[in-house]
């Protein structure tokens, strides 16, 4: 059958099911029914081996969405779902740079506090609204706290001292200290002026693909934006199912049953489960994984048992284990993907020494190790299998760590914004491509600073690069800032974990990115 | 009767209270709340004071519960921390694809295990008996030693990755009735059939032993087939224990229910319960746990008056 | 019954190799359950690993054999608790009667109307994981349904003849419970056992695999079963195992409990 009679047909027959409220994206062509999840009905393609009908796609993902506004700091596996709904005056690309979007073109002047952004035309909301100056002072201003009682909704925005708009298409942005990269900051979402808190649940922003509708522990549905203002750009689907599946294995039967057609973050040790059938692309997740450690409790305050620990764990044997090889060693809070600032040398200065372990482990007055806990997001198989083999090599030198498994919201409550943890293994992702993002969490004064870490030297190494305006002097005071933490052992950074992207074979176009972005307006049945 | 029913009724009220004051005491010892998810993940302090004021989590215990409990009854289920919704609004959905799949299944028990009951209760006497009274046993034994849960693994493996008869995906009841069931047959069958086993085994002993009481000598004395022996006579006193394991099994249905939709990826009360419990939104558990035995209590108040419908003997206290 | 009880025979050898595996496994296993070997990761079973490896290359056979051992530890400790308790409840309320039993009873029914492994999976929300937490939990839950069976017993047997002649020879009232009723009721509790033996297996496994109050390090069942759940295709010897152990576990002392209330005339 031609594929358009396909198409006509189901047309009809979503016509036919439809209520009369139809309810859909302004200019959206084709109707989908609100709030209805895909179910599923059609064979996939990688069982029949032609194309389902539609031109939609149902991806898997393995953590729940919860807070979805998007200007609060919200979580990586959030952002990378956000980044297809919302965009900021400019927006992340491949290459980890930042590509102008919402605005044209923008100007950072010589003293580097001022920012001068020449607003785009024809850009508009998915309300169909224009996207004007006021919406992104608005925007803006909403992201340095005027909503939130001056507490700023993105950390970076504390520097900004003054936000204006001298006229309609230009808004300057004034920061307190000079700041190469605040422009990277400024990937922060466009929303509608007056939004409010109800921007979590309208969801209207200016991004390839428009909101439809979020279902708790179940789906977010979004559908292509016609009035998208790159038409370069545009998105290739029409529409796109997140399917909220929390436990591992369900994605593998979402897989193998037919009814999902895109999983990422799948772990390695599932990989052969699926490869005979989909396609499987390779590449690093663009984050540190590390056993956290936090420093502010006994005996992880005592640099020496923190040494110890990281010539007790065997990090190439952790990836083989983990991710079959292809996760890359970081020895700091730093991966590849930011070539400027890795520095590879730091992932051989602990390497897997038992003895050594043990003779530090007595120097610290631990002569017959002790007894921890590791607390883990339970959703994260990679996180949990990982923990599984810290603690059989912790064993070797006589530490016993206990696993505890939690709920990713008490994680982020407890170990996270609490600090009330011995250790977790999880993985740290940066927002944007500056060094910054990786680094400022270890300053001891920093709200990100879970770990606990506080080192004098650390925080003016860190405070000189932040306000430095000559960049080879920044990458510099960046890489001194590595090393300090490595010989710190600020925590046991383990690798930049392997990513699979699970792909239906009638799929192309995914794009990996350098930063922990999901870019779902590339991908289209070929 | 209407003595003895006021009783009962007191009594389920009375039970209902006691698991709403215990679902709320044990949740409100529990040091922590879950301000991380409505705040973000990096709010302030003094956010988190105010959050705690505005939500009331500050004042006393009892205060709390009278103020959860009068709510409750008029139908406000309170709102959930993590999802910053009403909890009767998230539980709605969830509670109606739990309790299709609940009743599904005790459908199923039924329509599976009264046939299969009635067969294995023909007696002739003789070796073919003997093997009957076997194959019976051993049948319901292995069923029964089955998990509930590995079943739900075996049933997916089988019909939904090797054979393609469904798809491992819900379906949502807005999806349509008929494929919304065609869905839930496969887990309500899970939970069914190690249910079905007992009942079938339990009946048919239920059923045997009445065909040997004297009532029935004296019913095929005066001429009655054994087919009309066993309609008019046996069946209602056999059904009476029958009944009774039913109505004791719905609170293990629902408990199967809410662990075979882990298996099968269903969006029901379960998910939501272990999430919620994990999450410590309280709320929401809460709300679930009076549900589920508010039901339990249900269907055990109307089995006692099926059974004393059915049985004029019981006594009327 | 004259004939000697293939039920019992057959559960009996069955539970026999059963305990002896399981017992084996709180003692030795080939390989330390936790061992992790890259080369193996996955591997079917073969001489080395009878019942092949799982995705961190650890022995499932040892991992089967201690997770069973857990299993029956956590089932017998609940079964201990909710029987010692239910027992003491039930030949006491059975004996005296009155108030504090109708009390009891109403408790009890209500407790039992209760899910069991729901009521558990609230009650460690609360108390938090762990072991002991688990059989305290499931143990607790367990005592009014063999309260409520004990009782019954009880009621059945404290006005016959020989409990009021031994009232009226002055036996005190503990060893009128102890030595006189008890034994009579045996066979019902026997045959209470070991369903309650099955329901705490099916308990324990349910909430491992629900991963409730376990520590993922150390193998058992349920969450074993649950981890294999995303392997069936390419290393189904991991689900099938350790499924196996738990359904012949449960049948052969199903099987027994059928033959004792066979051969003892038990209804069930």
């Amino acid at each position: 059958m031609p594929r358009f009679v396909k198409r006509a047909l189901l047309l009809l027959v979503v016509l036919a099911m439809l209520p009369a409220s139809l309810y859909g994206c302004t200019g959206g062509t084709e109707p989908t029914p609100p709030g209805a999840s895909n179910s599923g009905s059609q064979p996939s393609a990688a069982q029949s081996g032609e194309l389902p009908d539609g031109n939609s796609v149902t991806v898997g993902i393995a953590q729940d969405l919860s807070n979805l506004d998007p200007q609060l700091a919200a979580t990586a596996g959030v952002r990378e779902v956000l980044f297809n709904i919302f965009e900021g005056l400019v927006k992340a690309s491949p290459d980890g740079s930042v590509t102008p979007a919402v605005a044209s073109d923008y100007e950072l002047s010589p003293d580097g506090k001022t920012y001068t952004f020449t607003l785009r035309e024809g850009v508009t909301f998915h309300n169909g609204n224009q996207v004007t100056a006021e919406d992104v002072v608005y925007s803006l201003e909403r992201c340095a706290g005027s909503e939130n009682e001056g507490t700023p909704l993105v950390s970076a925005f504390s520097n900004v001292s003054v936000i204006t708009s001298p006229d309609p298409s230009h808004v300057v942005v004034t920061l307190a200290e000079p700041s190469l990269e605040f422009i990277y900051s400024m990937t922060a979402p466009i929303i509608p002026k007056d939004s409010g808190p109800d921007i979590a649940s309208t969801m209207v922003g200016t991004g390839p693909f428009c909101f439809v509708s979020y279902a708790p522990q179940d789906s977010l549905v979004m559908e292509k934006y016609d009035g998208y203002w790159n038409a370069e750009k545009a998105a290739r689907l029409d529409k796109v199912t997140f399917k909220i599946i929390t436990d591992t294995n369900a994605l593998v039967i979402g897989l193998k049953g037919g009814t999902l057609d895109l999983v990422i973050h799948l772990p390695n040790t599932l990989e052969n489960e699926v490869k005979d059938q989909f396609t499987v692309l390779q590449d690093t997740m663009k984050l540190v994984q590390a056993l956290y450690l936090n420093n502010a409790v006994e005996p992880f305050n005592n640099e020496l048992v923190r040494q110890a620990m990281y010539y007790a764990i065997d990090v190439p044997a952790i990836i083989e284990f983990v991710c079959d090889g292809a996760g890359v060693a970081t020895g700091t809070s730093m991966y590849p993907a930011q070539s400027r600032y890795f520095l590879p040398e730091l992932a051989e200065k602990y390497p897997h020494d038992v003895e050594k372990a043990k003779e530090l482990l007595a120097q610290a007055g631990y002569p017959d190790g002790f007894e921890m806990s590791i607390t883990v997001p339970s959703n994260y198989t990679q996180h949990m299998e990982t923990a599984q083999v810290i603690i059989e090599q912790l064993k070797k030198v006589g530490i016993t760590a206990e696993l505890i498994p939690v709920e990713w919201e008490s994680w982020v409550n407890d170990v996270y914004r609490g600090r009330d943890y011995q250790s977790t293994v999880c993985g740290i992702a940066a927002d944007d491509m500056t060094a910054r993002e990786m680094l400022v969490r270890y300053m001891s004064d920093n709200r990100k600073n879970f770990i606990g870490f506080a080192d004098e030297e650390y925080d003016q190494v860190l405070a000189q690069a932040l306000a430095s305006l000559d960049e080879e002097e920044q990458t510099a005071l960046y890489k001194r800032a590595e090393e300090i933490l490595n010989e710190r052992a600020a925590s046991l950074w383990i690798q930049d974990a392997c990513e699979l992207v699970v792909m239906n074979p009638a799929l192309d176009g995914f794009t990996f990115y350098c930063t922990y972005v999901l870019d779902m307006s590339a991908i289209g049945y070929k | 009767m209407g003595k003895a029913l006021l009783k009962r009724l007191a009594l389920l009220i009375g039970t209902l209270l006691l698991v709403s004051v215990l679902a709320f005491i044990a949740f409100s010892v529990i040091p922590g709340d879950p301000t991380a998810s409505v705040l973000g993940i990096e709010a302030t302090d003094e956010q988190v004071a105010a959050f705690r004021a505005r939500q009331g989590l500050d004042l006393p215990v009892w205060q709390r519960y009278w103020a959860w409990l009068t709510a409750f009854v008029r139908g406000d289920f309170g709102q959930s921390f993590k999802f910053d919704m009403p909890v009767r609004a998230l539980l709605a959905t969830r509670a109606q694809v739990t309790l299709v799949l609940a009743a599904a299944a005790f459908v199923l028990i039924v329509a599976i295990s009264l046939p299969l009951g009635l067969l294995a209760a023909r007696r002739g006497g003789g070796v073919l008996d003997k093997a009957l009274d076997w194959l019976v046993t051993v049948t319901t034994q292995i069923t029964m030693s089955v998990p509930n849960f590995v079943l739900g693994i075996g049933l997916m493996y089988l019909f939904a990755l090797v054979l393609h008869w469904f798809e491992p995906e819900f379906v949502p009841l807005e999806d349509g009735l008929w494929p919304h069931l065609r869905f839930m047959v496969f887990p309500a069958l899970a939970v069914a059939l190690p249910k079905s086993a007992m009942t079938v085994k339990l009946l048919r002993g239920s059923i045997l032993g009445e065909l040997g009481q004297d009532y029935i000598r004296t019913a095929y004395s005066k001429g009655n087939s054994r087919g009309s022996a066993l309609r008019r006579h046996v069946l209602r006193n056999a059904m009476i224990p029958v009944v009774t394991f039913l109505a004791m099994a719905i609170g293990d249905i629902m408990a199967g229910s809410i662990v075979v939709e882990q298996v099968f990826g269903i969006p029901g009360l379960g998910r939501i319960l272990i999430s919620s419990i994990g999450n410590r939104d309280y709320p929401v558990v809460q709300a679930v746990v009076v549900m589920v035995a508010s039901v339990v209590v249900g269907c055990n108040f109307l089995a006692d008056l099926l059974y004393r419908v059915m049985d004029p003997r019981i006594e009327r206290t | 019954m004259k004939h000697k009880s293939w039920y019992l025979t057959i559960g009996g050898i069955l539970t026999a190799c059963m305990l002896a595996f399981t017992a084996a496994g709180l003692f030795w296993t080939p390989y330390s359950p936790t061992a992790m070997s890259a080369p193996d990761r996955n591997a079917g079973p073969s001489a080395a690993h009878p019942f092949g490896c799982d995705q961190l290359g650890r022995d499932i056979l040892s991992r089967t054999l201690e997770g069973a051992g857990s299993t029956l530890t956590i089932a017998l400790a609940v079964l201990a608790v909710g029987f010692v308790f239910g027992l003491l409840i039930g030949a006491l309320c059975g004996y005296y009667g009155g108030a504090a039993d109708a009390l009891v009873m109403r408790l009890c029914d209500a407790i039992a109307a209760f899910p069991s492994v729901l009521l558990a999976l609230v009650v460690l929300a609360v108390i938090g994981p762990g072991k002991y937490n688990v059989i305290g939990a499931l143990g607790v839950l367990f005592i009014p349904s063999f309260a409520r069976l004990v009782r019954g017993e009880f009621l059945k047997y404290r006005d016959r003849d020989f409990v009021r002649s031994a009232r009226l020879m002055g036996v005190s009232d503990l060893r009128i419970i102890f030595v006189h009723i008890l034994p009579n009721t045996w066979p019902t509790l026997l045959s209470g056992l070991t369903i309650g033996f099955n329901n705490a297996v099916l308990g324990e496994a349910s909430m491992s695999y629900l991963g409730i109050g376990v520590n993922p390090t150390e193998p058992s069942l349920g969450y074993m079963l649950k981890e294999a759940q995303g392997f069936l295709f390419t290393t189904p010897w991991y689900t099938a195992f350790p499924a196996a152990i738990v359904i012949l576990l449960i049948l052969g002392v199903g099987l027994i409990g059928e033959g004792v209330r066979e051969r003892m005339g038990v209804a069930s």
